[in-house]
């Protein structure tokens, strides 16, 4: 029989308030196996540690229930106290009378009802606690960062700074991501690629960096420390190695009518190709969907013109198996698509464009050489109409678009139109929008001086329907503080569309058990206190992967996953977690249900002889669980047919035994 | 009649046990009565010709005897599995429950088997033997002199009604044709229940599980129920031995198997022959089955040894959790 001591929190008003603390810790009191129970106003603090300690040698202790916030906040201080108090820290449990008691109910009754209940429940699990010890595991010193944009460029170059290697898994031929394809940053007005490509040459003469690019990832196994990750590696028919990015393939080429991503698909490129000039690798790709050589065999003119000998027709995708200790995920963003937003007429007219297309149209090295043309006739525009939130803040209802803020429109905006005035005064610039946030350092000024120093109009406003008509766009918008109705006609109408989560990020949470949230944007472990870890151990958040950030937000998350996964390769050994899987080997049927459903390959089989009830030797196949591999998740236990298979720390007695205190 | 015949199977058996392929015989022995015939183990051609039965009642699976019978046997057992039967063993081989090169297995064909409760509905009680030679069925009672001639395809079990497979999915020799999977209409009792009201189907499920009697025949027949120690019997499981005491632990007996064997059942139906209270046990079985098909693609558990049963298997392609509750919803 356990002797169970209960400490009931106030913490400050916080419980208190709605839970009278005094009735929950006499009520516990009777409860089997509690031989002490008490309640103070901070039992985190000092003093009410030191409350625990004194109980646990004066009652002489074998358990412990801490009624009081949530056990991510304080289960392992309480821990802590046990183990300094002389009994196993698993000894202890907590009853979460705040976030899932006082902080949801308004009424002292009810709350306080709520509050024993939950406290029965805890110390009905106490009473069939065992003392558990951790093992340990060992730290693989690597680090995978998936994603190449700035974000990835930023946390390998900082985690690869530090002296540990860093590979970078990007699914485009070259990294530099988004970024590369901005014209001018705000709101200092560098120019993107200036500040970009310098990093990306660092990336690529770091020897402590490997670039697989045109791969991705295909499996991830293992648990923090110990990641063994596929990655796939595309054929780009291409030897990577020997290629010296002459581009002499590119040009001579006679397949050139392929859509060019890198500009948004304005221009066309060739079927082999090097997205850009500055691209790292600087190796050249050929696309098996247009070339002629890889369609139909006909062609070669590449393999004809290429000096080093470096293309190869027949390579095949190749899959690299590396272990890592830490995966930082930095997948990014993409514009949402516009197909839904017909009023806009994005799809019907050519001169209906997005921000970003608009970037690549103001670009020295976009489809217009950064002359701004209209991509319909190549005309100069001179009335210019932006769009704000297209697809951003939108009612859930509307089944189109996102209800988040995609935070970097109003600023990005407001550098196009400025840029457009500085360099072509002619034109009328218009800038519809709900509102205009600028908060960060120097972007109100920089708002300001579009409005104020370059005469852009800003229509608070949205804009309700875009029709072409000739060579124009008729634009029906609302002035809503004029409280009118406008048409204008514009040349070019540029919409800031949402942004959004990569499509490869949802499989990706999968297969690092990483969660997200509903807009596939990755869940940080804590949003004030962890925000660049995932609550998956090991898996760490750089950049838009996590939530909608400009470039600034995003080199410093980049810098803090880094800082984060330094700090976890520079442990040689992890303090496991002892709440793990153990089968009982007089129960299990070797059935390999377990092994099936187990998320990290934890489970393996032996057979083993044993003595059977009738006198006999029988050889049976039984389940076997490597405790360092097993992360508690108790999937097993619950595909386990006959129950052999149990969770330490949780086991299915400990669960129903709670079940049945609530029920009681 | 079954096109095969008791002599055929006794003779390749006994070929089998002569030539030292198999040391000892799984097969079919007269009980009580003629339509009640049990497992049982012959070890030599005599006693095989004394009692081995083949004819209209054979109804029994024997592949979870496999799971004991492997490991008393010396040498290889023989085992006659009818099309049905085999889904049951290779499912049996995916679990790992018994070692496949300890068994000789021959698939034999069957016409369906019949259901004694039909064949008393038509026959009437007291029957004193069942003759299954002829073309027709020869029921005598203890209380007409002439047999009753009862047509086989009037008094088929209604797992042979809607067989789903005539093709052996598992044997080492094959006596006679192979048949192929068929089309069945074994869904449609199913979708007549999913129609009722929940009131109507809680009510239909009532009236069903309270005639239970917790004799356990369900489970000990179960292919699928084969664990080392049932969870009915585990002291540490907090449902063991229940008794069905109240409406709610006989209900709480049969859902707990349905969910243990979900994924699992190969729909064989031998929980419905043997329930000596007549209850639809299969019937459970069959939504769960119909479910994971809708839900997740046709799935056949024991089609193929070591597939992946979509309850424990995930795939990116899976359903969401929300959509099963909403289709659920109904």
């Amino acid at each position: 029989m356990q002797r169970i001591g209960v400490f009931v929190c106030w913490c400050g008003s916080n419980i208190a308030g709605t839970v009278d603390v005094q009735a929950v810790s006499d009520a516990l009191k009777n409860e089997p196996g509690v031989v002490f129970s008490t309640n103070y106003q901070y039992m985190c603090s000092q003093a009410g540690q030191n409350m625990i300690k004194d109980a646990v040698a004066e009652h002489k202790l074998t358990g412990i229930v801490v009624c009081s916030c949530s056990p991510r906040m304080h289960e392992a201080t309480f821990r802590k106290t046990a183990a300094a108090a002389g009994i196993n820290p698993y000894m202890v449990e907590i009853a979460n009378i705040r976030e899932q008691c006082s902080w949801v109910h308004k009424d002292m009754v009810t709350g306080t009802e709520k509050a024993i209940i939950l406290g029965k429940a805890a110390v009905a699990k106490v009473n069939l606690n065992t003392p558990l010890t951790p093992g340990e595991s060992p730290v693989t010193k690597r680090a995978l960062v998936i994603g190449g944009g700035i974000a990835g460029i930023q946390t390998a170059l900082d985690i690869a700074d530090a002296g540990f290697p860093v590979d970078i898994v990007e699914k485009k031929p070259t990294i530099g991501g988004k970024m590369a394809q901005l014209d001018k940053t705000f709101p200092t007005l560098d120019c993107a690629a200036c500040i970009l490509t310098p990093k990306m040459v660092d990336v690529a003469q770091n020897d402590k960096i490997r670039i697989f690019s045109y791969s991705e990832v295909t499996d991830v196994k293992g648990f923090v420390g110990n990641f063994d990750v596929t990655i796939k590696k595309h054929a780009r028919y291409v030897k990577e190695d020997i290629c010296t990015g002459c581009g002499a393939c590119t040009e001579k080429c006679p397949m050139k009518k392929v859509p060019n991503e890198f500009n948004l698909g304005m221009d066309n490129r060739s079927a082999i190709y090097i997205p850009f000039a500055q691209a790292v690798p600087k190796v050249a790709t050929i696309d098996p969907n247009y070339c002629n050589m890889l369609k139909n065999g006909k062609c070669g003119v590449c393999s004809k013109v290429c000096a080093a000998g470096a293309i190869d027709y027949k390579q095949q995708d190749e899959f690299i198996e590396e272990k890592y200790g830490a995966i930082v995920v930095a997948t990014g963003f993409n514009p949402i698509s516009m197909d839904k937003f017909d009023e806009f007429a994005y799809n019907q007219s050519k001169d209906v464009i997005t921000s970003l297309e608009f970037e690549r149209l103001t670009n020295a090295a976009g489809p217009t050489a950064g002359k701004l043309l209209r991509p319909s006739d190549l005309k100069h525009p001179h009335t210019i109409v932006f769009v704000q939130c297209v697809g951003s803040r939108c009612d859930a209802c509307a089944e189109k678009g996102k209800e988040y803020c995609s935070k970097i429109c109003c600023m990005y905006t407001a550098k196009h139109a400025m840029l457009t005035r500085d360099k072509y005064p002619d034109t009328d610039v218009y800038v519809f929008y709900i509102d205009v946030r600028t908060p960060g350092k120097n972007f109100d000024e920089f708002y300001r001086r579009a409005v104020e120093e370059y005469g852009v109009h800003y229509i608070k406003g949205m804009v309700g329907k875009v029709t072409p008509e000739g060579d124009k766009l008729k634009v029906q918008a609302s002035d809503l503080l004029a409280n009118k109705q406008l048409h204008i006609d514009a040349d070019l109408v540029v919409l800031a569309a949402a942004i959004e989560p990569d499509k490869s990020a949802r499989p990706l949470a999968t297969m690092l058990t990483a969660s997200m949230d509903t807009n596939d944007f990755f869940t940080e472990a804590h949003p004030k206190l962890r925000p660049v870890e995932s609550p998956t151990a090991g898996v760490f958040l750089s950049g838009a992967c996590q939530g909608p950030k400009d470039i600034p937000e995003t080199v410093s998350q980049a810098g803090a996953a880094a800082s984060k996964v330094i700090g976890l390769l520079a442990k040689d050994k992890l303090t496991g977690n002892p709440c793990v899987a153990s089968s009982n080997e007089l129960m299990c049927n070797g059935c390999s249900t377990c092994e099936r459903v187990c998320p990290y390959g934890a489970i393996t089989y032996e057979n083993k002889e044993f003595r059977m009830p009738d006198r006999t030797t029988a050889i049976r196949r039984i389940a076997v669980v490597n405790p360092a591999v097993c992360q508690g998740c108790g999937c097993c236990t619950v595909a386990c047919p006959s129950g052999a298979m149990d969770l330490r720390g949780f086991a299915n007695s400990q669960i129903i035994a709670e079940v049945d205190a609530i029920c009681k | 009649m079954q096109k095969i015949t008791r002599d055929q199977l006794i003779e390749k058996a006994a070929s089998l046990l002569a030539n030292g392929t198999v040391s000892c015989v799984l097969g079919w022995q007269k009980g009580e009565f003629d339509y009640d015939i049990t497992p049982a183990v012959f070890d030599t051609e005599d006693e095989l010709k004394a009692n081995f039965v083949w004819n209209d009642f054979c109804g029994a699976n024997f592949s979870k005897y496999l799971v004991s019978k492997t490991k008393k046997c010396e040498g290889k057992i023989l085992v006659f599995l009818k099309a049905c039967d085999t889904y049951s063993f290779n499912q049996l081989l995916t679990e790992h429950r018994f070692d496949r090169e300890k068994v000789y297995a021959v698939g034999i064909p069957c016409e369906g088997m019949a259901d004694i409760a039909k064949v008393k509905a038509i026959a009437g009680d007291g029957i004193s033997s069942i003759d299954c030679s002829g073309e027709k069925m020869a029921v005598t009672t203890i209380y007409e002199d002439a047999p009753v001639m009862i047509d086989a395809k009037d008094v088929l079990a209604e797992r042979c009604v809607n067989c789903k497979s005539k093709k052996h999915v598992a044997y080492d020799e094959l006596m006679g044709e192979d048949g192929d999977v068929i089309d069945s209409a074994r869904f449609d009792e199913v979708a007549k229940i999913e129609a009722m009201t929940p009131d109507e189907r809680f009510a239909f499920w009532q009236n069903e599980l309270s005639r239970c009697i917790r004799c356990n025949a369900c489970r000990d027949i179960c292919p699928a129920c084969t664990c080392e120690k049932c969870v009915f019997d585990n002291p540490n499981s907090s449902v063991e031995n229940k008794s069905p005491a109240n409406s709610f632990e006989e209900k709480m007996f049969h859902i707990i198997r349905a969910f243990h064997v979900a994924g699992r059942c190969t729909d064989c139906g031998e929980c419905s022959r043997v329930c000596p209270q007549h209850i639809p046990l299969h019937l459970l079985n069959r939504k769960f089955i119909k479910d994971i098909d809708s839900f997740y693609g046709d799935y056949q558990a024991g089609a193929e040894v070591g597939s992946r049963a979509p309850l424990v298997n995930y795939t990116t392609d899976d359903l969401e959790p929300g959509e099963v509750f909403e289709r659920g919803d109904n």
